[in-house]
Order: C-alpha cells, then structure tokens, then sequence
C-alpha cells in the first residue's frame, strides 16, 4: 500500500448572519435572515432546566414543558399542536439540565402565528391550566419514562451516568425524568410558582431564522411580547463549580436486561464554551467519531472485541461538564475484557498524546457536520438561542470552527494527560442480568456508586 | 396586532423543489444533478438496483452485508487507508441496502469534491471485499440480532412483519437477515452479490448541492465512464399475506412495564394510483401528532407518550402499521380505541376541518422537507427507487390539496382492513394473556422472541 498525500485546501469561511436586540421587559432577540427557502424557525431557549428543581420534584423541568402544549390563555387544549401543523410547520419542545428549548419551523408567511402561540403561552399560560390537564400529562411522562428508560435496555444509564460524576446535591446529580413519585407529587401550585419564576422574557432568549423581513419581524416580537412583565428573578442555583476531576475512580456495575455488556465511561472535563474545552471535544472525536477514530479502529475492527465505540461530551456550560465513551462488547467478550481493552485505550492516549493528523481528522470531521447541519433553519435557530442563553452573545456560533481549529496536539495531549488518569474515571457497566447472575458476587463486588481514592 | 387577536398568514412565497438535470452515460449509468448553493456542501449518493429483494434465496443479509462491505477496500488501497483518507476530507463514505435498493452515500464540502469522489467511485465500482472484513461485519450483524432481542421496540417492528408475511415472503425475515442466514454467507456470495447487480444500468448517481452540472459531470464521466457490464434483472418481491383473518401474537417479555404494540397488515405498493388518497387518510388517522389516534391514547387517555401509524412504502407491498407503547394494565383499553378509530376512519366521513388540517400540512411541511443536500438527494432517490414522473415534487402539493373528503373515506374503505388486522405485542404475557383472550380479537399464541 503507498501513502496517500492530501493536500488541505484552506477551510471556507462560512457566516451566519446576525441581528439582535432587547425588548423593555428583558426578552433577548436573534434574527438570522436566509432566503434560500420560504421557511421560518423560530426557537425560544428557557434558562432553565432539571437543575432547577427543588427536592422531591424531579422530573418537573420536563413535566413543565409538557404543559406549554397545553393550551394558554388565547389557545384550546390540543390546540397549539393543531395550529402549528395546519400552518404546515414542525414542532416540539425539549428539556435539558439546564435549560429547556421549545421551536417550530413554519411556511415564512405563517411566522406570525408562531411568534402569537409562544407569546401567548409565555405571557399567559395559567388560564389555560386545569388539575385534568396536568393528571393526563403526568400520565404521558410516566409512559415516556417507561418507554425510554425503563423498558430500553442500557435506558438507564442517563440518569446513572450523571448520578455517578455528579455528586449529591451538585444540581446535574438528580434525575432529569424523574420518579413516578415525584412526578406524581407535582401539583397546579407547582405549575404556577415554576411558571412566575422561569417562564418570564428576561430568563429567556427568542431566535428568528430563515426567511423573513426584519422590520416586519419585529414589530411582530413587540406587539407579542413587550407587554409580557419582567420576572422578579430567579433563586440562584448552588455553587456549579467542582474540583477539576473526579479525585477517584467511580464505579457502578447495572445487572439490566440487555444482551451484551456496555461500558459508559465518564470524564470530569471542562465547561462547554471554556478554551479547554475544544481540546476535550476534539478528544471525544479522536477516540470516537467515526470509523478512523482510536477507539473504533483498535476495538471494533483491529481487534474485534466492540461491536461500536462512540465518545462524546454533554456540553453542559456550568461547573463541569463530561466526556463519555461509550462502547459496546462483542458476544463472547466480557466485562472485565471490555473495561480492560477500553482503558488500555485511555492509558495510551494518557501517555502518549496524540498526532497532529489525529486532530486534523477530527476538525475536518466536525466542520463538515457543522456546515451541513447549517443548513437547517431550525439548527441554526436552536444553535444561535444557545450561545444568546449561555454566553449572552450569539455571534459566538461564528467562532465555533476557529475555535476548533485553533486546537493543536498539545492541547489535547495535555488534556489527556490531565483527566484521563484513575482519579478522573467514572465507570457505569451493563451487564447482561442472566450473565451476571451466573457470576455470582464476583461481577457485582462494584455494585452501587463509590467512592475508590486512586 | 395585539395578542387577543389571532393572526391570519400573509401571501405565501412560491417554493420550487430545486430543479435538476438529468443524463445517462454511455455504459448506461444514470446522473442526477440538482445544484444548490446555498452552502459550501454536497452530497453524493449511489442508488443501486441490489436491495434485499433481489437477494438468492437462503442468501437472506447478503445485500446489507454487501453494501456495509463497500468501504472496506479498493485495489489501490485497503480499508483502513482509505478511511483515514476520507476522514481527513471530513467525509465517510457509507453503504447500506434497504428492501428495494443499496445506496452508498458522502456528505462533503465543496473544496474537497474532487479529491473524495475518486474513491467514493472505486468503492463503488472495485471493492474487494477482504475476507476478514465479511467475516467481522457477519459478526456485528449477529451482535446486532442479539441486541434487538432485548429491544422491544425493534423487536416489535420484526415480529410483526414475521407474523404477517407468507413464509415464501422475503419480507418476513429481517432485512439484514437471520443469524441462521447471515452465518451461511461467505465472501463468495457478496462477490457474486455484487458483479450481478452493482452495475452501470442499474445504478443512478446523485450529486446534490454546491456544484456546476458540467463540472461535476466531467468529474463523474472521468470516474466512472470505464465501468461496464450488465446487471441481472429487477426482482419483483413476493408480498403475500400469511393469512386474511384476524390473529394474535404475544412475545414475551417477562416483567416488561410496557407492552409495545404493533396493529395492521400487508399494505399497498408505493406506486399504487391512490397514493395521495391514502397519504391523507394515514396523516388523518395517525400520521400526525393531532391525528385521532394519538389524541384519543395519548391526549384523551394518557395511554402512551406516543401512537402512529404509517404505511411502509416499498415496490411491492409493505406493512401497514399502527404502533404504540402503553403499560400493561391498559394494553386491552389501548387495542380497544384503536379499532374504534380505525372503525370510525371506514364509515364515516372526516371532517373539513380534519381534511384541512392533514392537507395544509403536507403541502406546508414540503419546503422544510428539502432544506438539506442530504435531503434533495434522498428525494431524487425516492424517483428513482419507484420510477416515478419526473414532475413528482413539481405535482406533489397540488395532488394533496386536491384529496377530497369522499377520496379519503374510500382510502380507508379500500385499503385499511379490520376484519384482517393482525396484532403482535411485545410485553409482560402474564399480565396481559387473560384479558386479551377474553377479547376474543381472533387465535392468540404466546412465543418466546
């Protein structure tokens, strides 16, 4: 086989047009005009998410969100749905840690009525809000419990894996979905406190992209959302911050019905938008985007003991964030040939670092996702809400890619170097529930979340 | 403007589905190309008459594992080279095959055009298929098969289509094969696989995205104008129902919290002439978020977080299905609204509003539809798969807008089926056998997955 000689060319340039201003009562407003085709996205980001919960109300975040298609003041029950689909648009909404996102892409003439249904239910949601409303949504979220988590295998580990690099009561610790009891607990006067506390237009941000007329586009934004009231503020979250790694080894081992064993493993790594933060994503590409990635190519295909690898980061903004890999046994392989191939991995890359053409490939890789992603009015819209929620300045969507090129091997070597060691490992394995009972205590010595100091 | 008032839509803006040329060379092989320029990005995707349909019998998996093989060496170079290469494009180039057609496919950035389509060609045309890559794809393929019998969702999805399919039907089986099937394969049946279908006529290339035509079609014609031979004739897929009364299967699944329900029967070739009739119905009946099905399990009851149905296009007939997850103590309630609903779609007309609602909405959504490259190319895909006009997307919306009430009425009347549907529920047996048999829905028999 010879060398193959690439030549780069040098990347193009691609930017994202952006205007923005602030209404009175505090809402924050991105427009992003593109006329390629005769759509609209609009995106509304709320600053705030499962982090947010009180004791003994998790899963609210999200229950929440399901009400905000419930109907408002000026809108039926089932209604909002009804609108936005006959006004041949997409929708949907989504809640996160810490922030939750709602967003429907519509034909450019249909913008107002997607503007009037986030303004309506933004300033005027409790009228609409009935105790029969909020028993049949509970219902619905108990159901999208079970169907994601409880009844998928390895569903648990996203609430796991944070529970394990998060420690009690760190806000990111508890779960997003919540417990049938908690969610159960959840009352109308929760409703209403959650909403005068969260859904205010200073603790939100409103994203406009795609085809519109930006004069027009705001007068719409004011005579649907100046006269919504400021909010009093919201209760600080608790001190985010966390040492820099985990300080131990952590270990929780899941006997769940699967078929073959799975290893999550976690890093404590840098907030997303922090500078190292790059050098920690260009890592998770490293090992594990795409077939050329370390841990695909060692694992899956050199040596045949993964079916799939995968790595990636949360891209959490506050405290810290994680790195995970995420990689799955052939059958036959066990969990303890799993977990040793995969550190054997991770000590390499501790040791040694990496090469430039390594984090060459992840930028090539990563650019080419994000331009074609672009592509998308709905993606850029979410994408602009997140930097105007996180850092206050959308315009940072253009900086992404400099960003990521800007990351040499060094960087990552030394990022490596730092979190990849035994003090920064946070082990959550799936066992298949027949094979670890044949095993007896062996396999389950590690069961339940602990602390090993390195 | 002022919040109490509800706001109406101004004009609509025209939208055109993005124009494309198309040509064939002179070895026969087709070219599609829909230039759009809006950024910097393009894709290119093979479609290739070498779907699972066309697979020899006993041979189940052989068109899945050839296309996923594709990327697994050239003459030139092998596997790994060649995915680093186009890795330090920031491309990959990915096969896969579905029931009527392998498709290789790249997503690439203008600048790097070139350079990666010499190989997405080669892939295409000269892979050589090392044996220890066959034998590890095998593997991936039976972990895969292990993985889906503690998924119920995918489990649910394969059963379904097992029970309701006629055992000389190639649509009963998986479509990446069984263990038994996929075990039997070799190297020499994903050569042969591959030299009787992988050929110029019967393979049409779609470039969509940041290109010229007449460049790209230098660039093509350089790559690929050399490549001869003939291709094996289509195979029209056998899509034979395993009976027309109604049954019942439960697949056990001790303890599960929830059973995931599948309710339908074979359904209608993609190029029947009531296409659009049905497209309406389906979106009426379960297409939709506000469709009747699911507000009735999950708006009115709270059944489900979840309940569609949808009709599974394929050349020859695919499944008609109706899907949802409820907890076990409700499963009977859920099946029971179903069929109401699908009685009530069969003797009574839909409402203008709901006639309204599914129509504005496919004709709206149309645009958001083909904001991607990636989107554009699978949608020429889709003309190409099932030969359909091409003035497809030019027709579409005045098609649907032009559904009447009566049209859907008929659609259902014709094509959905009570007296024949089946019904697969993967679940907990013990909790849900005793009601379900007092339904007395049709046979019932309990199997392990």
């Amino acid at each position: 086989m010879d060398t193959l000689y690439i030549t780069l060319k040098p990347m193009t340039v691609m930017r994202i047009p952006i205007e923005t201003f602030r209404l009175e009562n505090g809402l924050f407003v991105t427009l992003s005009e593109d006329h390629t085709a005769p759509i609209v996205a609009v995106n509304l980001w709320y600053h705030v998410g499962s982090a947010n919960e009180r004791h003994g109300r998790t899963g609210f975040a999200h229950l929440f969100e399901h009400m905000l298609f419930q109907g408002s003041e000026h809108v039926e029950a089932n209604e909002h749905f009804e609108l936005v689909q006959r006004a041949g648009g997409t929708l949907n909404g989504s809640t996160w840690l810490d922030r939750t996102n709602y967003f429907e892409t519509v034909p450019s003439n249909q913008l107002a009525i997607a503007l009037w249904l986030e303004a309506d239910r933004m300033g005027a949601l409790l009228p609409a809000m009935t105790q029969q409303k909020l028993d049949t949504q509970r219902d619905v979220v108990s159901n999208e419990r079970r169907w994601s988590v409880d009844n998928q295998p390895y569903g648990t580990w996203w609430e796991k894996l944070p529970a394990l690099a998060y420690p009690d009561p760190h806000p990111f610790h508890h779960s997003l979905i919540g417990s049938f009891e908690d969610l159960n607990a959840a009352s109308l006067e929760d409703i209403a406190h959650f909403f005068a506390t969260y859904y205010t237009p200073d603790n939100a941000v409103l994203t406009i992209a795609g085809d519109f007329d930006p004069r027009e586009a705001r007068e719409l934004v004011e005579s649907y959302f100046a006269a919504i009231p400021r909010g009093k503020g919201k209760p600080p979250l608790p001190d985010m911050s966390l040492p820099a790694t985990f300080g131990g080894t952590l270990r929780e081992v899941v006997k769940d019905d699967v078929s073959l064993p799975r290893l999550y493993l976690g890093f404590r790594s840098p907030p997303f938008g922090s500078s190292e933060y790059y050098a920690a994503s260009i890592t998770g590409a490293i090992l594990g985007m795409r077939k050329g990635s370390r841990l695909q190519r060692a694992l899956v295909r050199e040596r045949e003991v993964a079916t799939d690898a995968t790595a990636f980061t949360f891209d959490l903004p506050m405290g810290a964030d994680i790195l995970v890999v995420d990689v799955t046994a052939r059958p036959g392989i066990t969990p303890e040939r799993l977990e040793h191939e995969v550190v054997a991995e991770i000590e390499r890359v501790r040791i040694d670092g990496v090469t430039q053409s390594e984090v060459d490939r992840a930028v090539a890789l990563i650019g080419t996702d994000f331009v074609a992603s672009m592509q998308q009015a709905s993606e850029r819209a979410d994408q602009l809400s997140r930097f105007a929620t996180y850092f206050g300045d959308p315009s940072f969507i253009n900086d992404q890619m400099n960003r990521y090129r800007s990351v040499t091997a060094e960087d990552v070597t030394q990022f490596t170097a730092t979190h990849f060691g035994e003090d920064n490992r946070a082990f959550l394995m799936y066992v298949p529930r027949d094979v670890a009972e044949n095993a007896g205590s062996e396999t389950t010595a590690g069961a339940d979340a602990a602390m090993v100091t390195a | 403007m002022t919040i109490a008032t509800r706001p109406q839509p101004g004009p609509a803006r025209e939208y055109h589905f993005p124009t494309f040329e198309r040509c064939t060379l002179a070895n026969g092989l087709t070219l599609l190309i829909a230039p759009s320029h809006s950024l910097q990005v393009v894709t290119v995707l093979a479609i290739v008459d070498a779907g699972a349909v066309a697979e020899p019998g006993g041979q189940e998996g052989v068109a899945v594992l050839t296309a996923r093989a594709l990327n697994e060496g050239t003459p030139k170079y092998d596997g790994e080279t060649l995915t680093d290469y186009l890795e330090q494009l920031g491309t990959s180039v990915g096969g896969g095959a579905s029931w009527d057609s392998a498709s290789l496919a790249m997503t690439v950035l203008h600048d790097n055009l070139d350079n990666a389509f010499a190989h997405f060609a080669e892939v295409l045309v000269a892979p050589t298929f090392p044996v220890a890559a066959i034998e590890r794809l095998k593997g991936e393929r039976i972990a895969e098969l292990m993985q889906i019998e503690s998924e119920p969702r995918e489990l649910a999805d394969e059963k379904f289509d097992e029970y309701i399919y006629d055992a000389t039907s190639r649509f009963r089986l998986p479509l990446g094969g069984t263990a038994e099937s996929v075990n039997g394969l070799t190297r020499n049946e994903v050569v042969a696989f591959h030299a009787s279908r992988y050929q110029p006529s019967a393979t049409t290339l779609i470039i969509a995205g940041d290109v010229e035509a007449d460049s790209v079609e230098l660039m093509v014609a350089g790559a690929l104008e050399a490549w001869t031979g003939i291709a094996a004739p289509t195979v029209r897929a056998n899509d034979k129902p395993a009976r027309t009364s109604r049954a019942v299967r439960i697949v056990r699944k001790e303890d599960a919290p929830q059973s995931e329900v599948r309710i339908g029967h074979v359904g209608v070739p993609r190029t029947h002439p009531d296409y659009f009739s049905i497209t309406v119905m389906n979106a009426v009946l379960g297409g939709l978020f506000s469709s009747r099905i699911n507000l009735n399990l999950r708006e009115v009851h709270g059944y489900t977080y979840g309940a569609s149905s949808a009709f599974d296009w394929r050349r020859e007939a695919g499944p008609f299905v109706i899907g949802t997850a409820v907890a076990s103590d409700v499963t009977v309630a859920a099946i029971q609204e179903t069929f109401k609903e699908i009685d009530r779609m069969r003797v009574e007309p839909i409402s203008e509003s709901e006639l309204s609602l599914a129509t504005s909405y496919l004709e709206g959504v149309f645009p958001i539809r083909y904001e991607t490259t990636a989107a554009i190319a699978a949608a020429l895909a889709t003309l190409t798969i099932y030969n359909l006009p091409v003035d497809w997307y030019d027709t579409y919306r005045a098609r649907i807008s032009a559904v009447t009430i009566n049209d859907v009425l008929e659609a259902a009347r014709k094509h959905v089926h009570p007296e024949s549907l089946q019904i697969v529920i993967v679940g907990d047996a013990g909790a849900i056998w005793e009601p379900l048999e007092a339904l007395a829905l049709g046979p019932l028999d309990v199997v392990s997955p």
